[in-house]
């Protein structure tokens, strides 16, 4: 019984640290979202251009960022600056070298989920619009990407699912988020507990996720 | 005057030459159904006359405004700029044989929302309009629903309403029940029936051929990329050309045998 209440109480003692971790994770998280989304879309546009350069240039682009761990990337947009155009960074960079790293490798994963669900619309729709006299513009974000949306929400799950497990990549480049601190505790205090207490964040976010996306999932759900 | 004159028109695709020379003018008014094996060309013919498909020759006009001719030098069609088509593609509209009914919008946005957001109708009118198609089609009370909750032969029916909506001088229709079964195609040809009698212009692409035989005032047999045969129902359905016969077989027995009573 003891046991347990010493845990709790070096638990406590650990939340506001490991607060502030968190708070740089979901940061990490919601600007990664809210840039590579939209990112991603333009460069899934590029993919599918008629102009073969335009293509090719996308086409590069995708293959690198899926092809290289994320965590070199890090590196690469961390201290590229310096090695190769050796311009010193302020330690500010940090952060700003994990949010553009993140963005630049999401909107690549992104843009390939776009292009699977575009390429997937019936022809039909299409024509149909463009028979009923509607822009290109208006065809698309009127008729084509609200079906698209819905139909690549699963895929798109998983991708922010695996978003909030990598943002303790910026671990590597010394941004103190979540698990930075975790480790950080863990080898002060040379336990595991730490490492308990970030797991347990890790999956109650990711719950999170899946629950708001199933709720999407099902608004979704009133056409077929 | 002519609301659709199509001349010479050719199209190939890939090394099969599609189209071979085909010549069709529809007047104000007029019911025009095609008939003809599968592969003989006709939904392709429907397909360059609504400018989906492009045509390789030949000349397209609506109500005297060319919409593509060919270019002597090349002899290879061009197409006017594209705010002419945009003025053009008004001028028709088209019913598909799967419908392409937009899935996420309910029926009755399906219908308005290509007036309100295209022709720039006011909500309300567009509303009333869309509620009085809807009635004409005898679906006022699936307004709400959304497309897949309707049956094959209702979806074709809210597509007709989307189209009409749009108040087109001709509407082409791509094998409109070819997609339903014998029960559910009787209440779209019904509907069609129905549209026949508010004189509108009409080119039909089927292979219901009592349907073709009662509605249109002329029909037109295609086989091979020509057009075989063109005339009044009762000319093409009781011809005595081999090819014709042929395709028409026993619906030719029947039509004629019923008409001999």
């Amino acid at each position: 019984m003891e046991q347990i209440m010493n845990w709790f109480a070096e638990m406590a003692a650990m939340l506001p640290q490991l607060f502030d971790g968190m708070a740089v994770t979901v940061q990490i998280f919601a600007v990664t979202l809210i840039f590579s989304l939209p990112l991603g879309l333009l460069v899934s546009f590029g993919r599918m251009a008629k102009n073969p350069v335009i293509r090719w240039i996308t086409k590069a682009y995708i293959s690198i960022m899926r092809g290289t761990p994320l965590m070199l990337q890090l590196f690469i947009v961390y201290f590229g600056p310096y090695y190769i155009f050796g311009i010193r960074v302020t330690n500010d960079y940090r952060l700003w070298a994990v949010f553009i790293g993140f963005v630049i490798n999401y909107a690549a994963y992104f843009a390939e989920i776009y292009r699977s669900g575009i390429q997937s619309m019936p022809a039909g729709q299409y024509e149909a619009a463009k028979l009923l006299g509607y822009s290109r513009f208006q065809t698309f974000f009127k008729i084509i990407f609200p079906q698209v949306i819905k139909r690549i929400l699963p895929a798109v799950t998983n991708e922010v699912i695996t978003l909030v497990k990598d943002t303790s990549l910026a671990f590597t480049i010394s941004v103190i988020e979540m698990f930075t601190v975790a480790k950080q505790l863990a080898s002060a205090q040379a336990a595991m507990t730490p490492f308990v207490a970030a797991g347990i964040f890790y999956y109650v976010f990711n719950l999170l996720v899946a629950v708001v996306m199933e709720h999407f999932e099902k608004k979704l759900s009133y056409y077929q | 005057m002519y609301l659709l004159e199509m001349n010479h028109i050719q199209k190939k695709f890939e090394n099969l030459q599609v189209l071979k020379d085909i010549s069709l003018s529809v007047k104000e008014g007029e019911i025009v159904s095609i008939i003809g094996p599968s592969g003989s060309g006709k939904s392709t013919l429907l397909r360059c006359a609504t400018m989906l498909e492009t045509i390789d020759s030949g000349e397209i006009v609506y109500l005297e405004e060319k919409a593509a001719w060919t270019d002597p030098g090349r002899n290879q069609a061009v197409y006017a700029g594209k705010a002419k088509l945009k003025e053009i593609r008004k001028s028709y509209g088209l019913v598909f044989q799967n419908f392409n009914l937009f899935p996420h919008f309910s029926v009755i946005k399906n219908i308005t929302d290509a007036p309100i957001h295209v022709q720039g109708k006011k909500k309300e009118d567009a509303l009333r309009e869309g509620m009085e198609l809807l009635r004409k089609m005898g679906l006022e009370d699936k307004a709400d629903a959304y497309p897949c909750q309707l049956s094959g032969g209702q979806c074709q029916r809210v597509a007709i309403a989307r189209a009409l909506a749009l108040n087109p001088k001709v509407l082409f229709f791509d094998e409109p029940t070819s997609a339903l079964d014998p029960e559910l195609t009787g209440e779209v040809l019904k509907v069609i029936r129905s549209l026949a009698d508010l004189d509108i212009t009409m080119v039909i692409v089927t292979h219901e051929m009592a349907f073709a035989r009662d509605i249109s005032d002329r029909v037109i047999f295609m086989a091979d990329g020509v057009i075989v045969e063109e005339g009044t129902p009762e000319e093409v359905f009781s011809s005595s050309n081999e090819r014709t016969q042929a395709f028409l077989g026993r619906y030719g027995e029947m039509l004629s045998r019923e008409g001999k009573k």
